[in-house]
């Protein structure tokens, strides 16, 4: 398991960089990358300007039927999120953004867990499975 | 924080993205397009981004916001090359980039700025 700390520009870079080599190895097709490396972009970015910076740690995993997959998750210890559904929601944006970056990254994965709680920080999990 | 160059041939500037971008590269990008528009009056920019391998949300909406802010200066801003797997992701992110033409290739994307009336 590769342990990737989130405090800037690059370290996101760095992260989807990670992502690409682990999910290469991990069977899943070119597509199947392009969209949990942009996921992660996603969640990373996520960790650094609304988390004040994080952790990401990115693994293979293998399903009970013999599957493989990635599995990227990303802490923080920002403020939290109060309504995560509302978080959740397309087009609901925080900030500056368009709002589809927590949204859009849960659609490019197959599994994904968000905990929050104001004061407490932000963990997210996503797998994407190999085909 | 790597920057991207900025060619001008003509009445167009090429960009042609071959690094792996961080938001403060693409942010960047978009002020030196928005300065060499108005210092040379350009008519059309190309972006290349065969090279890229991810266009995430932010790096879509700066892209989207380069056609933006190009038509404030008179100009067209395509957008070529993108990778199969990369129009699907964007998509499937719900991005539409709105606001900024496409073509297959440079050579296209040059046809379709020439073709302008």
């Amino acid at each position: 398991m590769d342990e990737l700390p989130i405090r800037t520009g690059d370290d996101v870079v760095r992260v989807r960089q990670q992502v690409r080599v682990v999910a290469a190895k991990t069977g899943l097709s070119l597509v199947d990358q392009t969209k949990v490396v942009t996921a992660a972009s996603e969640l990373a970015r996520n960790a650094l300007v609304h988390g004040g910076g994080g952790l990401a740690r990115v693994e293979v995993v293998t399903s009970a039927l013999g599957k493989s997959g990635v599995r990227i998750g990303f802490t923080d210890e920002g403020p939290g999120i109060a309504d995560v559904d509302l978080a959740l929601t397309d087009g609901w944006s925080s900030g500056v953004g368009l709002g589809l970056g927590l949204s859009g990254a849960r659609r490019l994965v197959d599994e994904f867990d968000l905990t929050s709680k104001p004061g407490s920080g932000t963990s997210v999990v996503v797998v994407k499975w190999s085909r | 924080m790597d920057r991207v160059p900025i060619l001008k041939i003509g009445t167009t500037l090429f960009v042609s993205i071959q690094i792996d971008l961080q938001d403060e590269s693409v942010v960047r990008l978009q002020e030196d397009l928005a300065d060499e528009l108005a210092a040379t009056g350009a008519r059309g920019v190309i972006i290349d981004i065969t090279a890229v391998e991810i266009v995430d949300s932010f790096i879509g909406r700066m892209l989207a916001m380069i056609g933006s802010i190009s038509r404030l200066f008179d100009a067209e801003t395509v957008l070529v090359g993108m990778r199969p797997a990369v129009a699907i992701t964007l998509t499937e992110l719900g991005l539409s980039l709105r606001g900024v033409r496409t073509a297959l290739n440079a050579e296209k994307g040059l046809e379709l700025l020439n073709g302008r009336a």
